[in-house]
């Protein structure tokens, strides 16, 4: 089945080859573009849900997938993106000063929307296949996808605070810039894989593809993963969010009982 | 081999956690001391959530305390009496303490206090508890091996109203001095999120006067209830005590506690001090150090409720 339907894909693709030269000129000679030929994005996880057990110590999630069309691909070559996000939250950032010879928090600035994971993955440098006009509209880098920053009146270098999350978070493997990981084959199956750190926070992550060409998103498609605690993690934290009396006194209840049972077995030995 | 604590959100190495806890076990065995002042920044250290690590250092110093005192209850070291009276100064310093850090939280700046609270006390405890049993046992040694003379004190301890004995101790003094030191450690635990030991050892010892044999189980005792209550508050009020991660600890520091009170009852109590002296000063200084050094990140995150 394979076999054929490849071949028929190479075919396509060298007449995309032989088409392009002839294409272009006539096209800046009309001043007219062209209606690109609708390219739909169609996309596979090696996992649609992220289960934490008791031995979790991250994980890698495969995302592939193709761009399907109904003609041949343009002549202008395309690239992919591909945004990894989990679910955003607000989160402070202090800033340390040195006061009468002590470090101190001083300043501090409030990101109202952070994600708490979020992981881009490109096929070639993005600053060379997207334009900042189109970042800023797809939130696509890094820092677009922070947003909604309020800080204290003193405060006059946001910026840095909001680098700061960033370097911190990049070190944390929970902010990734993975620019040239994804392998765009004959301009239609591409494929990524994104490691996931041990420290990976709770919820509905959504994965972006991005087809873009010239700059300009020409195709998007968007998924959902979820990251979730399963059996006795699960429970464990569900107990102790919702019977945080029953939780509390299991706690103290296990502590006294393995202390004392720790004596009574160390007794034990002693006497044999 | 690695697990992941379900309440700090992190993976962690297993044996990590139970050598860590059968260090500060080993310790709390000695000196009766719960050990929060060590394994609270320990646990920073190794990546875990400062909330979940104050929070579940309690839950764990239940469980080696508890070892510690049946340990201790089998030699009759404990003066159950004594405890309960600085058990109850300790209830109603908790309250207090705590009125007082939410005080000082509106103030801010409340962690820079507690940093500061931790290095003047341990500074202060540890370097008179090291001057003073430094000369213990150079009198001990001086006076080849004589008995060490009794203190024959007749400060404020004996000469307050409602005098009762504490046998095991071997004191009969008032109980105001034995419910004011509970309540200043209470206050203190609660501000610092300690249970305080370090600092009721030292004040059973040299306020009290009674003898550093008894002073550790009696601690060990009094600590008990006041690591429950901290337990019992914060995974209430800020659902931060991680169960599993306390297991793997406790398991370390219940077995550390057992050998702890082995070692600890072959010492000579001057030499127990020195050593517990030189705890708290190394902690103190570590903890002056990041104070005043630049630190390697200005930058920290916090989560906002």
């Amino acid at each position: 089945m394979r076999l054929p339907r490849l071949s028929a894909l190479r075919a396509l693709l060298a007449a995309a080859l032989l088409a392009a030269p002839v294409a272009l000129p006539a096209q800046q000679a009309e001043e007219v573009p062209a209606l690109p030929a609708p390219e739909e994005l169609v996309l596979g996880l090696s996992q649609n849900r992220v289960a934490i057990t008791a031995n979790f110590d991250g994980s890698e999630i495969l995302i592939f997938g193709a761009v399907k069309r109904d003609t041949a691909p343009l002549a202008e070559p395309a690239d992919v993106i591909i945004t990894v996000a989990g679910p955003n939250e607000p989160i402070a950032v202090q800033r340390k000063e040195r006061r009468a010879g002590i470090w101190v928090n001083a300043d501090q600035v409030t990101i109202r929307q952070a994600p708490s994971f979020y992981a881009v993955a490109t096929s070639a440098p993005l600053d060379d296949i997207l334009s900042a006009t189109e970042d800023l509209r797809h939130r696509i880098s890094i820092p677009r996808a922070i947003r909604s920053i309020t800080s204290g009146d003193e405060v006059t270098d946001e910026d840095a605070f909001v680098e700061a999350l960033v370097r911190i978070r990049q070190r944390a493997g929970l902010y990734q810039m993975r620019e040239e990981t994804v392998g765009f084959d004959r301009q239609t199956l591409f494929r990524t894989s994104v490691p996931l750190p041990s420290s990976l926070p709770t919820g509905v992550y959504s994965v972006d593809v991005y087809l873009v060409r010239d700059g300009s998103v020409a195709s998007t498609h968007e998924t959902a993963i979820r990251v979730g605690k399963v059996g006795l993690e699960q429970w464990l934290y569900a107990l102790s969010r919702e019977q945080g009396v029953l939780y509390a006194l299991l706690a103290i209840f296990i502590a006294i009982f393995a202390g004392w049972g720790a004596s009574e077995i160390f007794r034990l030995l002693r006497n044999q | 081999m690695q697990i992941y604590l379900p309440i700090a959100e992190v993976s962690v190495n297993m044996f990590l956690l139970l050598g860590l806890g059968g260090m500060v076990g080993v310790l709390s065995g000695m000196f009766g001391v719960g050990g929060g002042f060590l394994i609270t920044p320990l646990l920073f250290f190794i990546g875990i959530p400062p909330t979940v690590a104050v929070a579940t250092s309690a839950n764990q110093i239940i469980a080696s305390s508890v070892s510690g005192l049946f340990a201790h209850l089998k030699r009759r070291n404990v003066d159950l009496r004594m405890g309960m009276l600085l058990q109850g100064g300790g209830v109603v310093g908790a309250g207090l303490g705590m009125l007082l850090f939410n005080w000082l939280k509106q103030l801010g700046h409340v962690d820079l206090l507690v940093n500061l609270c931790y290095v003047v006390f341990l500074g202060a405890i540890g370097s008179l508890m090291f001057v003073e049993s430094l000369s213990a046992l150079r009198r001990a040694r001086g006076g080849g091996g004589g008995p060490v003379k009794k203190r024959k004190q007749r400060g404020l301890v004996h000469t307050l109203p409602m005098k009762m004995r504490f046998r095991t101790s071997g004191l009969y003094i008032s109980v105001i001095p034995p419910f004011l030191v509970g309540a200043a450690v209470g206050v203190l635990s609660a501000v610092m999120g300690v249970g305080g030991g370090f600092i009721m050892v030292p004040a059973m010892i040299y306020l009290l006067h009674m003898p550093t044999k008894v002073v550790i189980g009696t601690s060990l005792f009094q600590i008990i209830l006041v690591a429950g209550v901290t337990t019992f508050l914060h995974a209430v009020t800020n659902h931060s005590v991680d169960i599993a991660l306390a297991l793997f600890l406790l398991i370390g520091g219940v077995v550390g506690a057992q050998f702890g009170t082995r070692i600890g009852a072959k010492m000579k109590a001057e030499q127990l001090r020195i050593l517990l002296a030189l705890l708290v000063l190394s902690v103190c200084f570590k903890l002056g150090l990041d104070l005043v050094l630049p630190p390697a990140e200005v930058y920290t995150l916090t989560e906002v409720q």
